[in-house]
């Protein structure tokens, strides 16, 4: 069982999003996620029997009704530079991107 | 004329009768649309800090502010190629010459498509959203992109990064509901015929239902999500916001169906939901649950779980609504038990915010979208800068929790446990709609909304009790069961109230089937002539 979300906890979530967070972001986001965490404690009142399977999305995906599996086509987009154009940073149709941290083995 | 005897202000299948009877051009109905544009939308909503000044705040809440996007000149280039067609004897399409305002969460090529987000603020889209590709086809005109919460993630549009937040015309001091709360707007204000939104928890049926116009969320699978900037994967549903039952038939019909594009739309055949409207209700029985009745949510002070009952104005309408229904030769069921109603919120907000983690994880600054200008020694420090500027409070909100709960040391506590109670919920519609059970409904009546539209500011914040007005919608998004917000009067305060039916899987048609003769049987009550607020303030030719 889980207890309240702490700023050690919260700095690793923080983390683990991939976010820079002002100070008074930060105060509101932990309190806001404490407060969901109430909310979400009604469940754990909810006894469930052990058969009680998971249901990934409510309707269930019989063979009738499912889409069978498609063969692999390799249909090039038409306009790629469509998409370049959307990168905040390319170069001879590759993506640049800052210097990727890395560890020396050698 | 007065203003709501406009163009504008007509049904798709009014307005589709009179292009082809001549009577009317889909140009002069592009202009009218564009003209009431002109006349209620207000300044554009843009990602800037906002800032109002007082004057600037005054006027602000006098208008709509649905569109991020206007193509008003192209709309009416399409609209003179759809009346040539009208002249040459063609059939251009069964919503030829249908205003459309399409949810900016739908990629539209060549157009702005920006969630709503600072992340996407520049972001044009390279391809066309299958949905929206198959309402142009069949002849709707996109007028635009209209206003939506930041990545749909809200109940009320004032999470969107662009801003002023939209009105609700029947008082735009009120919120519109959300998270399709602009395409709402915009058909109710006339600004639009038709729209289309997303459904993950209400995002359509709350907004529809605020706004005095008619919402369908159609089963999971019903149209596919190709082109759909992704919320939540297993819950996300596109559907239609219209101005009655006939319009969302039509539009279903133009963009249901299987798509090679995304295995999870269903190989279930598209019927023919016109064909269901004028069969009537005879025989059918319609469930009323004493669970949908009553309201279980956390006192914002406190914390502690409270239970109320529905407020009378509501409860009322939806009483009438099953003796309409009765009259017309219904029978009414009750009490059905859907006793895991009440999970419905605090299993959504685990299970929503696992998929919306793990959705936005894709916003990287590298490929498209927001990259941070400021200075960076290495690609990591790029990602959190570019992820902490760009997204909203509310997003990154969802993604801690999502974070949170789907951790290794709390999945099976948190995610496992709500998958199981996402069982038990369905289990309760299964039940009301087996033909061996008790019930054997063949639709359950239900208030879409625990309010009517509240005031902008009232609840943003508090995104606990913002979560809470979908306790009514989000259980049919966890069955994934189609269900359909209609108008159903207006409360003391002349805002609009809705009421909601739910059927068993692809029962879309049956659907429409009540729905329309609800409006029928209804079509002479005195709300009924009742419009927006801010449409009687409008001039009107003498």
């Amino acid at each position: 069982m889980a207890g309240d979300i702490t700023p050690e906890l919260f700095a690793h979530l923080v983390e683990l999003a991939a976010f820079e967070l002002p100070e008074e972001q930060a105060e509101y986001l932990r309190a806001e996620l404490n407060r969901q965490l109430e909310s979400i404690r009604e469940l754990e009142a909810i006894r469930l029997e052990q058969d009680i399977p998971i249901t990934s999305h409510g309707v269930p995906y019989l063979p009738a009704i499912s889409s069978s599996p498609q063969e692999d086509i390799v249909r090039p987009f038409p306009h790629p530079e469509r998409i370049m154009a959307q990168s905040p940073q390319s170069e001879e149709g590759y993506f640049v991107v800052p210097d990727i941290p890395h560890t020396d083995l050698s | 004329m007065t203003a709501t005897s406009d163009p504008c202000d007509l049904t798709a299948h009014e307005i589709l009768h009179r292009l082809r009877q001549g009577s009317l051009t889909a140009e002069q109905v592009v202009q009218s649309v564009l003209e009431r544009i002109r006349q209620v939308e207000g300044r554009r909503p843009t990602a800037a800090p906002y800032s109002p000044t007082p004057a600037e705040l005054a006027d602000d809440r006098r208008r709509v502010h649905a569109y991020l996007h206007l193509q008003g000149e192209k709309a009416l280039e399409r609209a003179a190629e759809i009346d040539r067609a009208f002249q040459q004897g063609e059939e251009p399409g069964p919503l030829a010459g249908v205003p459309l305002a399409v949810k900016d969460i739908f990629c539209v090529e060549g157009t702005p498509s920006t969630a709503g987000s600072r992340m996407l603020a520049q972001f044009i889209s390279p391809y066309t959203a299958t949905s929206v590709a198959r309402l142009e086809r069949a002849g709707a005109i996109v007028l635009g992109k209209v206003n939506l919460d930041e990545y749909t993630f809200g109940s009320s549009n004032e999470s969107s990064a662009f801003l002023p937040p939209v009105g609700n015309p029947w008082d735009p001091r009120r919120v519109p509901g959300g998270s399709s709360g602009a395409s709402a707007a915009a058909v109710a204000a006339g600004e639009a015929v038709i729209s289309l939104g997303t459904d993950t928890a209400g995002s359509i049926r709350q907004p529809a239902a605020f706004c005095g116009v008619v919402g369908l969320k159609p089963t999971y699978g019903r149209v596919s999500r190709f082109g759909l900037i992704a919320f939540a994967c297993s819950l996300d549903c596109v559907g239609p916001v219209t101005r009655d039952v006939t319009d969302a038939a039509m539009m279903l019909g133009a963009m249901a169906g299987p798509d090679p594009y995304d295995a999870t739309a269903a190989q279930v055949p598209v019927e023919d939901y016109r064909g269901y409207l004028d069969r009537g209700v005879r025989g059918l029985r319609i469930g009323l649950s004493p669970d949908y009745f009553r309201l279980r949510f956390p006192d914002p002070k406190s914390g502690r779980i409270q239970e109320q009952e529905i407020g009378g104005e509501i409860a009322a309408a939806v009483r009438h609504a099953a003796q309409v229904l009765a009259q017309e030769g219904a029978e009414i069921i009750e009490p059905v038990p859907m006793p895991n109603t009440r999970y419905g919120v605090p299993t959504y907000f685990v299970i929503s915010r696992v998929e919306a983690a793990s959705n936005l994880h894709r916003y990287d600054g590298v490929k498209y979208g927001h990259r941070t200008p400021q200075a960076v020694k290495d690609l990591r420090e790029m990602y959190r800068k570019t992820r902490g500027e760009a997204f909203g409070l509310q997003v990154k909100l969802r993604i801690l929790m999502g974070m949170y709960v789907s951790a290794a040391q709390y999945e099976k506590h948190y995610y496992q446990k709500a998958l199981r109670v996402r069982t038990l919920i369905r289990r309760d519609f299964e039940q009301a709609f087996s033909p061996d059970g008790e019930f054997r409904l063949d639709a359950l009546l239900a208030p879409t909304t625990p309010t009517t539209a509240f005031e902008l500011g009232a609840v943003y914040g508090d995104s606990v009790l913002m979560q809470y007005a979908d306790l009514l919608t989000v259980p049919a998004d966890h069955a994934g069961v189609p269900a359909l917000s209609i108008p159903a009067g207006l409360d003391a305060a002349r805002l609009p109230i809705g009421v909601q039916l739910i059927a068993p899987d692809f029962r879309e048609g049956l659907l429409f089937q009540v729905g329309r003769t609800y409006e029928r049987a209804t079509q002479h009550e005195t709300w009924r002539r009742d419009r927006p607020s801010l449409l009687e303030d409008l001039p009107r030719d003498p």
